[in-house]
């Protein structure tokens, strides 16, 4: 069976199957345990930030020089003449296009990956368009549920936290609903997760369930993925409130699984105690780390057709 | 003369959309920029159907319209039909169906979509679950169709 991935783009995680979903977990994995520092020996990678995000831009760029190749690019659009210049989107990425192998870029325009996957040659990473996707944050995630889990079925996962607004949790929900998992969404009402979320898991027979604080279900959850509540998005007593009800504690702890690995994309505000970071429960600083395995196994694909299902290297 | 012919005039040749759901006559006449063309247009609004409901009804004098841009009226108007006209005849009728998709015709509601700020022709594809949305092929997002007010 060959890479379906390779040459192709990788923009958004609704464009992604069970089965490549599955590849790209299988090669982040085979990365980690064995490095491969010359895979993309002589490649060039346009790292183009037209705005600033330095967690993304340094794990994107590590995973490349881990792999032997090398980056151009810029890392925030306002530094560089081509916004002063006034070019269109469109005409930035046709020349930048044509100095690479592969491309990854970050915008604050939502479209804008899948436009310029549209007007290059190459393969395009999407590292984030304005509020629509993020899809390699969607595949270290995955990643790190199915390296502590050894599976991606039949998991009792609960979200925390930002289930309105959090980009990050609506694609890893909308990702985990290609396998069967047990869903369970803690949030204040005001930050509950949207209608169109609900409708898409009720025609996928995902089952799912709300509720209104962490201590009732957590004995018996495998995945707890906590995300940090935007002070920005509510009113000071509102947050004060739901900052001070959903925290995850230490005294939480003392019946759970012991394969349970709470989860947070970072960076953390009060959410999860800092005396947590120490069981063996703490999986954020791993998860994080895995950023590069996960950005390594999307580029290998997309640039080599050394990777094939079920016969990792 | 029957009541229904008391109600428009008849044309010569051109077509006559009819079925129209009431209040989106004038939304299709501007929508479609049908009142930009020279032609003769007449516009029946309110007009009573035989089972007692209402519709709106519009009649181009020589302009045909095709299936395609037919489909596109469904957004609005699902059941409308459209009857093509030569020496006062039917001599077409088509029933508009909705189209999977619609191309370079609507203008995404998100202002930051980045088909907003570059020359880009839009996709939206129709979604079919309780209720009808569109969405942008660009930004992702789903718009119920009363968002979409003016032509690209
Ligand atoms: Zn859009």
């Amino acid at each position: 069976m060959n890479n379906p991935l390779f040459k192709k783009n990788i923009i958004s995680i609704a464009d992604l199957s069970r089965n490549e979903l599955e590849l790209i977990l299988n090669v982040a994995k085979s990365l980690k345990e064995t490095p491969q520092p010359a895979l993309l020996k002589n490649k060039v990678i346009a790292s183009c930030f037209f705005e600033s995000s330095t967690r993304t831009r340094l794990s994107f760029e590590t995973a490349v020089l881990r792999l032997g190749g090398n980056v151009i690019g810029f890392d925030d659009a306002n530094n560089t003449s081509l916004f002063k210049k006034g070019e269109t989107l469109v005409d930035s990425v046709k020349v930048i296009g044509a100095y690479a192998d592969a491309f990854f870029i970050r915008h604050p325009q939502e479209g804008a990956a899948r436009l310029t996957a549209e007007c290059v040659d190459i393969p395009v990473i999407n590292a984030g368009d304005g509020t629509n996707q993020h899809p390699t944050q969607t595949v270290l995630d995955l990643f790190s549920i199915f390296e502590t889990q050894q599976t991606l079925e039949n998991l009792n996962i609960a979200f925390v936290g930002d289930l309105k607004y959090s980009r990050t949790v609506h694609s890893l929900v909308q990702a985990i609903s290609l396998f069967s998992c047990n869903l369970f969404f803690i949030s204040a009402n005001t930050l509950a997760m949207p209608d169109y979320i609900l409708e898409a898991l009720d025609k996928k027979n995902i089952s799912y369930s709300m509720h209104k604080s962490i201590e009732e279900i957590i004995d018996s959850l495998d995945i707890i993925y906590i995300t940090r509540v935007q002070k920005e998005r509510l009113h000071e007593t509102e947050y004060q409130h739901i900052k001070s009800v959903f925290v995850l504690k230490k005294s939480m702890l003392s019946n759970v699984r012991e394969n349970l690995r709470i989860l947070h994309p970072l960076p953390r505000i009060d959410e999860i105690e800092s005396d947590i970071d120490s069981t063996p429960y703490a999986y954020y600083f791993q998860q994080a780390k895995n950023a590069i395995y996960a950005r390594q196994a999307v580029l290998a694909l997309l640039l080599t057709n050394k990777f094939t299902k079920g016969d990792e290297e | 003369m029957t009541h229904k012919n008391l109600q428009v005039e008849a044309i010569e040749q051109g077509s006559v959309i009819d079925h129209i759901s009431p209040q989106q006559g004038i939304k299709i006449l501007k929508f479609f920029q049908f009142n930009n063309k020279n032609e003769k247009i007449t516009i029946g609004l309110n007009l009573p159907t035989n089972n007692g409901e209402s519709k709106d009804l519009i009649k181009i004098e020589n302009l045909f319209i095709s299936n395609t841009q037919a489909n596109q009226l469904a957004l609005f108007t699902p059941n409308a039909t459209i009857n093509q006209i030569k020496n006062f005849k039917v001599v077409h009728k088509y029933k508009v169906k909705l189209p999977t998709s619609f191309i370079g015709m609507l203008s995404c509601p998100n202002s930051n979509c980045i088909c907003r700020h570059e020359n880009v022709k839009t996709t939206f594809y129709i979604q079919k679950n309780t209720t009808l949305k569109l969405k942008c092929h660009y930004c992702e997002k789903s718009f119920d169709r009363t968002f979409f007010n003016e032509l690209y």
